[in-house]
C-alpha cells in the first residue's frame, strides 16, 4: 500500500502538469499545422495506450484486441460523417442519390437499417460511448466469469479482432470494405478539413486526452486500482478474500473500451476517413508496444511512448527508408530487454533524483527500492504464467 | 528530406559516351547519389551528350568511364533544347509549388514494405525510370526533376499522411502513386483538398473520377469485356465460375462481368466466390468449382492468396490441358511468386505484356533492364507506371507550365506515341484508351499474345452495367 | 450428376479437410512446442518458416544454374536444410534475446514482434522484394488419380507424409527420449530440475532451436502450396496460434485433435458457405469453446 501510495501521491501530478504544457502549448507554438495534424493523430492512439496501462500495466490483462474498440469508435463517427456527406445533391450521379457512395457501388438501394440513426450526432456520440462498452462487457462476461485469463485472454481478444476484420472487409456493402469509410467533409455544416478545424480538433483531442489521463490516474487511486494491482500479483488471494474479481476485470475492460472508442472517434475526425486496418491484429498488436515503451505502469508515460514509437516511425521512414524497418524491430527489442520499465523506468531512474536534486528536495533513497520492487513484483506476475 | 534517387547510388561525373543505334538515340545521365541535399535526381545535364551513332540493330552501350549509371532512352526522343531561362519561374508557377530556375520536384508515394511491397516495387522502378530517362533528355521547361519517395508501408492511413506531407510539406509538383484501390480512396480527399495531382498506375474498378487523379492504367470494363467476348467466340464459353479477393476491385469487376456474360453473352455464371484476403487454402473452393464444370473459370485473386490458388489448382489436377482459365490479376511479376510451371496455358487478359512485340517496347524492356539488373520482370502495372511521368511531362510542356489546373486543362488529348504498349491518349474522363489484350501463359513466365483489340474508349461509369 | 460424381466428391472434400488439417497440424508442432512447453509467445514463428521456404527457393536456383539434373531430386535435401537452418537461426536468437524473457512470457511478444518486423525487412532487402518461388520437381506437381473422377493433390499427399514423419518424431522425442524427460521436467519445474542435475540452459536452447526447425520444415514444406515472400509467413501466423491454444497449450495430442477439428469445420464450411462466414463461424465457435473449457481441448493437470 505505501508503494501505492508512493506511485499515486500529489508530487506525480507534475507529469499530467508536464504533459498538457507539452499537448497544448509546446507542440501548438512549434509545429506548423501539418506536424500538428500528424501529432493529433499520434495522440489518438494515446487513447488505447492509457487504456492499456489500466488495463494491462495494472491489472494485468493483456488484450490484443484494443484496436477493435478503436475501429469501434472511428467506425460509428465515421458513420455519422458519411451520411453528412452523401446529401441527395453531392451523391446525385449515384443510382440511388443520398446513401454513401459504397454503398451505391454495391447495389445497395436503400440504407440499412442500422445506418439510420447515425444522421443524429447526439445519437452517434452516445453510441461512441455505448457500444463499445457493451461489447467489452458481453467479452469481458464470457472471459472473466470463465477464468479465461493471462496469455489466452490474449489471443483470444486476437481472435475478436481478426471477426471484426473478416467481417468489415467482407460486409462491403454495409461497412465500406477494405476501403473503410473514406471521403467525410463536414460535420453539421463545419468543414473538418481546414486547418483552423485542425487546430480546434487538436485542442479538442489534448483535452480529452488529458481527461482520460486524469480520469485514470484517479481510478487507479482509489480502492478500485488498488484491487486491480492487487489481482494482478495474485488473483487467487483477492478471490479468497471474498471479491468477485470478474466483475472487476470486466469493469476495467469497459473502461478500457470507452477510452480507446473516444481514441478512435478522433481519428476518424482528424484524419477523415478510417479504415479496417485498424480493426486487425497488427495495429492492436503496435498498440501494445507504444504502452511497452512508455512504461506500462505510467500514464503519463503511456502518453510520451506512443508518441516516440511515433515519431520514430516517421522520422525514420522519412530519413532512412530501407531501414526503418530494422530500426522498429530493434526499438522494440531494446525496449523490452534494456528498459522494461519503458519510458516511465528511465524517468524515474535517472531524470526524477535530477531533477529532486534541482529542487532541493532530499534525493529519495527509496526511488531505486521502489523501482527493484516494481522490477520484483513484474517478474513475480509474470513467473505465475511460465 | 530524403532525396532519392536510383538507389542504386551511382554518381556520374563528366559525359559518358554511349552509342546510339539509328532509331534509338541513347543518351547517358549521372543519377546523383546519396547525398541527402544533392542538388537534382539527374546531375549536370550537359554530361547527357551523344557523341557517336551507329546503325547497329540494337543499342549497344560501349564501355565508359564505369563510375555510373546510364539510362536507355524510349524511340525517336532527341534531347531537349529547351532552356529553363525560356521559362522565367515566376510564369510558369504561380502556386507555391515546389519548383525552382532548374530543378522541379515530384513524389512517388507507394508500398516499399509490408504485404502490398510485393507489387509496388515494379512501379517505383519504372517511375524512377521515366524520370531518369526525361531528365537525361533535357528534363522538363529545361528543369531538371527531384524526386521525394515515400513509404506508403502498405497501410492506408500511412499513404493518406505521406500524401498529405507531400502536398503540404515538400510542395511537390505532382505525385505518381498508389497500387491498391483502398490507398487511392484514402489519399483522394488529400489531393482534391490541396489541389494535387496523382498518376495512379493499376488497373482498377472504375466508379470514380477526380479532376486531381490520372488513371493510367485500365478501368474494368476496358480490362473485362473484351477478354469475356474473346473467350466467348474463341473457346465458345458459355458457363462461367467467377472467383475473386474479397474487396472492391474483384467485386466490381464480378459485377460487370456477370452483366456481360447474362445480358450480352446470353452465358450463365455457375458460381461466384469471394476468398478473404490472405486465404491460403482453396481446397474447398476448387472442389466447388469441379463439382459445377464451368467451360471458363474467371479469377481475380490477389497478393499472396494468388500464389496458393494456381498452386493448389494445379494440385488438384485443374490445368489449361482440362480446364479453360481467365485471370485478370496476373501478370508477369505475379508470375515470379506463382511459378510458371502453375499457370502454363491459362489466359491473362491485361493491357501490356512484356513480350510485346513492337519497337518501343523492346527499347523499354532493355532501358528498364539496364537500370534494374537483367532479371527485372515487367508487368501491366509497371508499364502503366511508367506511363504517369511522360504524360504529366507531356501535359506541362503543353500548359506551358506547372500550376496543377493549367496542367489538368491541357492533358486531355495528350498522346504517348512510344508508349510501351503502342500507343495512348488521354481521355477527357482523365483514364487513357488503350487497348485490351490476351496472353497465354508459358512456363518461362512470359505471356504469348493470342488476342489484341482496337484502342479501347474509358467508360468508368458503364451505363447498363451498376 | 451422377452419384459416382457425389462419391468422387466426398471424396475429394474428405482429403480436403485432411489436408488442411496436416497443413494446421505441421505449422502449430513447432510452435506447440515452443509455446506450450516453454511459454514463449513466438510471433516471428512465420518468419521461421519463410526461412526454410526461402532455403528451398535458395536450392531450387542453386539446382537451376549448377545442377539442372538434380531438379528432381534437390527438395528433400532442401526440406532437411531447412529444418536445420531455423533451428540454427532460432538457437542464436534464444541465445540472445528469447533467454532474458523466460520470466516475463507476455514480453517475448513484444520482442518477438520486433524481431518479425527486423525479419521480414530483411528478407526484403537482401533477398528479394517481390515473391519467389521455387520450381518444385515434377513429383510434386499435379494430381494423382486413384479413378479418372477423383484428383488427389500430390502435394497435399507429400505434407500429410511430412506430418506424419513429424508429429511421430516429436512424439518420440517428447514423450519417450530423455531429451524429453528433461524438456518436461524443465516446464514443470525450472528449479527441481536443475537441482537434480539437469541443464536448464542447454534444454531451453535446444527446445527452442527444434521448435524454429520445425517451423522452418513446414515453411519448406508449403512452398508447395502456397506463397514464398517476405510477408508470406504473416498470413499462418494468427491460425497457428489458435490451434495451439485450442488444443491447449502443453499437449501434443491436443493440439492434433484442435488442428483436426479446425481443419474439417473451417473445410465443410467453405463448401457450403462463403468462406468469410465460415471463417468467421469457424473463430466464434473456437471461441465459445474456450469460453467452455479455458485451458483447451486437453489439458495437462500440473501444479502451478
Amino acid at each position: 500500500m505505501n508503494l501505492l501510495t508512493k506511485k499515486l501521491g500529489k508530487s506525480d501530478w507534475i507529469g499530467v502538469v508536464l504533459l498538457a504544457a507539452v499537448i497544448l502549448v509546446l507542440f501548438p507554438s512549434v509545429f506548423g499545422i501539418f506536424r500538428l495534424n500528424l501529432i493529433g493523430k499520434y495522440l489518438t492512439y494515446a487513447f488505447v495506450a492509457v487504456s492499456l496501462v489500466l488495463l494491462w500495466g495494472n491489472g494485468g490483462i493483456l488484450s490484443l484486441g484494443q484496436g477493435v474498440f478503436f475501429g469501434l469508435g472511428g467506425y460509428l463517427m465515421a458513420m455519422f460523417l458519411k451520411l453528412e456527406a452523401s446529401d441527395p445533391v453531392t451523391t446525385k450521379i449515384q443510382s440511388t442519390p443520398g446513401i454513401p457512395d459504397f454503398m451505391d457501388w454495391n447495389q445497395i438501394t436503400s440504407l440499412p437499417l442500422f445506418w439510420r440513426p447515425f444522421h443524429s450526432l447526439t445519437f452517434t456520440v452516445i453510441a461512441i460511448l455505448i457500444v463499445p462498452a457493451a461489447f467489452a462487457f458481453i467479452i469481458g462476461v464470457a472471459m472473466f466469469k470463465r477464468r479465461v485469463g493471462g496469455v489466452y485472454f490474449a489471443i483470444i481478444t486476437q481472435a475478436v479482432a481478426l471477426i471484426l476484420s473478416v467481417l468489415i472487409v467482407g460486409q462491403q456493402g454495409l461497412t465500406g470494405g477494405i476501403n473503410g469509410i473514406t471521403d467525410l467533409k463536414t460535420m453539421h455544416g463545419w468543414d473538418i478539413r481546414n486547418d483552423s478545424a485542425k487546430y480546434i480538433l487538436y485542442y479538442v483531442n489534448g483535452v480529452l486526452l488529458i481527461g482520460c489521463v486524469v480520469f485514470t490516474r484517479w481510478v487507479l487511486s482509489t480502492k478500485f486500482g488498488m484491487l486491480l494491482l492487487a489481482l494482478r500479483e495474485k488473483e487467487d488471494r483477492v478471490r479468497f478474500s471474498g471479491y468477485d474479481v470478474a466483475n472487476f476485470k470486466t469493469l476495467a475492460f469497459c473502461m478500457s473500451a470507452v477510452m480507446c472508442a473516444i481514441g478512435g472517434a478522433m481519428f476518424t475526425l482528424q484524419v477523415g476517413f478510417m479504415s479496417p486496418s485498424f480493426v486487425g491484429i497488427t495495429p492492436s498488436i503496435e498498440m501494445v508496444i507504444y504502452t511497452a515503451v512508455g512504461g506500462r505502469m505510467s500514464v503519463v508515460g503511456a502518453v510520451f511512448g506512443t508518441l516516440l514509437v511515433n515519431f520514430a516511425k516517421t522520422f525514420f521512414s522519412e530519413e532512412y527508408p530501407d531501414l526503418w524497418l530494422f530500426l522498429m524491430g530493434g526499438l522494440f527489442i531494446a525496449v523490452v530487454l534494456l528498459f522494461p520499465d519503458g519510458l516511465a523506468g528511465l524517468y524515474e531512474r535517472y531524470g526524477k533524483p535530477r531533477l529532486q536534486k534541482l529542487t532541493k528536495r532530499d534525493p529519495p533513497k527509496s526511488k531505486t527500492e521502489e523501482s527493484t520492487v516494481a522490477v520484483a513484483a513484474a517478474l513475480e506476475s509474470g513467473g505465475k504464467h511460465g | 528530406m530524403q532525396l532519392v534517387s536510383s538507389h542504386r547510388n551511382r554518381a556520374v561525373r563528366g559525359a559518358l559516351s554511349l552509342v546510339a543505334s539509328g532509331a534509338l538515340l541513347c543518351a547517358a545521365v549521372s543519377i546523383s547519389g546519396c547525398n541527402k541535399s544533392s542538388s537534382a535526381a539527374s546531375g549536370d545535364p550537359a554530361a547527357a551528350k551523344t557523341t557517336e551513332k551507329t546503325a547497329a540493330a540494337a543499342p549497344t552501350e560501349r564501355s565508359t568511364e564505369a563510375t555510373g549509371a546510364t539510362v536507355l532512352l524510349p524511340p525517336g526522343m532527341e534531347k531537349s533544347t529547351t532552356k529553363a531561362s525560356d521559362f522565367p519561374t515566376a510564369k510558369i508557377m504561380t502556386t507555391g509549388l515546389k519548383v525552382d530556375d532548374d530543378s522541379v520536384t515530384v513524389g512517388i508515394l507507394h508500398s516499399t514494405t509490408g504485404t502490398m511491397a510485393i507489387s509496388e516495387t515494379g512501379s517505383v522502378q519504372a517511375e524512377k525510370l521515366a524520370i531518369a530517362q526525361i531528365n537525361a533528355l533535357g528534363g522538363i521547361l529545361g528543369r531538371q526533376i527531384k524526386i521525394i519517395q515515400e513509404d506508403g508501408a502498405s497501410d492506408w492511413p500511412t499513404f493518406a499522411e505521406k500524401a498529405r506531407k507531400l502536398l503540404v510539406n515538400d510542395k511537390v509538383a505532382a505525385v505518381m502513386g498508389c497500387w491498391t484501390s483502398a490507398s487511392r480512396k484514402a489519399v483522394l480527399p488529400v489531393f482534391e483538398k490541396e489541389n494535387g495531382l496523382l498518376y495512379y498506375p493499376t488497373f482498377y474498378e472504375g466508379l470514380e473520377q477526380s479532376k486531381n487523379v490520372f488513371y493510367t492504367g485500365q478501368e474494368a470494363t476496358q480490362q473485362i469485356l473484351a477478354s469475356l467476348d474473346w473467350v466467348n467466340k474463341e473457346k465458345g464459353a458459355k458457363s462461367f465460375y467467377l472467383i475473386g479477393s474479397d474487396y472492391i476491385w474483384p467485386r466490381t469487376s464480378m459485377k460487370i462481368a456477370r452483366k456481360h456474360i447474362e445480358n450480352v453473352l446470353h452465358g450463365t455464371v455457375v458460381g461466384e466466390e469471394f476468398a478473404p484476403l490472405g486465404n491460403t487454402q482453396f481446397g474447398s473452393i476448387i472442389n466447388k468449382i469441379k463439382l459445377k464444370k464451368p467451360d471458363v473459370i474467371f479469377a481475380a485473386v490477389v497478393g499472396g492468396s494468388n500464389v496458393a490458388w494456381f498452386k493448389q489448382l494445379n494440385a488438384a489436377g485443374v490445368t489449361a490441358a482440362n480446364q479453360t482459365l481467365l485471370t485478370i490479376s496476373v501478370t508477369e511479376d505475379e508470375v515470379l511468386g506463382i511459378g510458371g510451371e502453375n499457370l502454363v496455358g491459362f489466359f491473362s487478359s491485361m493491357k501490356y505484356f512484356q513480350s510485346l512485340d513492337n519497337p518501343n517496347n523492346k527499347a523499354f524492356v532493355e532501358a528498364f533492364k539496364k537500370m534494374w539488373g537483367e532479371k527485372s520482370v515487367i508487368g501491366d502495372v509497371t508499364q502503366a507506371a511508367y506511363l504517369g511521368p511522360w504524360i504529366w511531362k507531356a501535359a506541362v510542356e503543353k500548359a506551358g507550365s506547372f500550376d496543377v489546373d493549367k496542367v489538368v486543362a491541357a492533358s486531355p488529348g495528350i498522346e504517348i506515341k512510344f508508349a510501351p504498349e503502342g500507343y495512348v491518349k488521354v481521355h477527357e474522363n482523365h483514364h487513357l484508351w488503350s487497348k485490351a489484350r490476351i496472353g497465354k501463359a508459358k512456363a518461362d513466365g512470359q505471356f504469348e499474345v493470342v488476342h489484341e483489340t482496337d484502342l479501347i474508349e474509358p467508360n468508368p461509369f458503364p451505363k447498363g452495367y451498376q | 450428376m451422377s452419384l459416382n460424381d457425389i462419391g468422387s466428391m466426398v471424396a475429394m472434400q474428405g482429403f480436403s479437410g485432411l489436408s488442411l488439417f496436416t497443413v494446421l497440424l505441421l505449422m502449430a508442432l513447432g510452435l506447440a512446442i515452443i509455446f506450450g512447453q516453454m511459454g514463449v509467445i513466438n510471433m516471428a514463428h512465420g518468419e521461421f518458416m519463410a526461412i526454410g521456404a526461402y532455403v528451398v527457393y535458395l536450392f531450387s536456383q542453386l539446382t537451376q544454374n549448377y545442377a539442372p539434373g538434380l531438379r528432381e531430386i534437390y527438395f528433400v535435401p532442401a526440406v532437411i536444410v531447412a529444418f536445420f537452418v531455423a533451428a540454427a537461426v532460432g538457437y542464436v536468437v534464444e541465445v540472445l534475446l528469447i533467454r532474458r524473457l523466460y520470466k516475463r512470457p507476455l514480453d517475448t511478444l513484444l520482442a518477438t514482434w520486433g524481431l518479425s518486423l527486423a525479419m521480414q525487412q530483411f528478407f526484403r532487402s537482401f533477398i528479394n522484394p517481390k515473391e519467389v518461388s521455387a520450381e518444385l520437381p515434377e513429383w510434386l506437381l499435379g494430381a494423382f488419380n486413384p479413378t479418372p473422377s477423383i484428383q488427389v493433390p500430390r502435394n497435399g499427399i507429400f505434407v500429410m507424409g511430412l506430418t506424419i514423419l513429424v508429429t511421430a518424431g516429436v512424439y518420440f522425442l517428447m514423450l519417450k527420449s530423455r531429451w524429453g524427460i528433461r524438456i518436461r521436467a524443465t516446464t514443470q519445474n525450472r528449479i527441481m530440475s536443475s537441482a537434480v542435475g539437469i541443464n536448464t540452459d542447454r534444454v531451453d536452447r535446444f527446445t527452442f532451436a527444434l521448435g524454429c526447425g520445425i517451423a522452418g520444415l513446414a515453411g519448406a514444406a508449403f512452398t508447395t502450396i502456397g506463397s514464398t515472400g517476405p510477408t508470406s509467413g504473416s498470413l499462418y501466423i494468427v491460425d497457428t496460434f489458435l490451434v495451439v491454444v485450442f488444443g491447449g497449450a502443453a499437449n501434443l495430442i491436443g493440439t492434433i485433435a484442435s488442428a483436426f477439428s479446425i481443419a474439417q469445420a473451417q473445410s465443410l464450411l467453405e463448401f457450403f458457405l462463403t468462406s468469410a462466414m465460415a471463417k468467421v463461424l469457424t473463430l466464434l465457435t473456437i471461441i465459445i469453446i474456450l469460453m467452455i473449457r479455458p485451458q483447451g481441448l486437453f489439458t495437462t493437470k500440473v501444479r502451478t
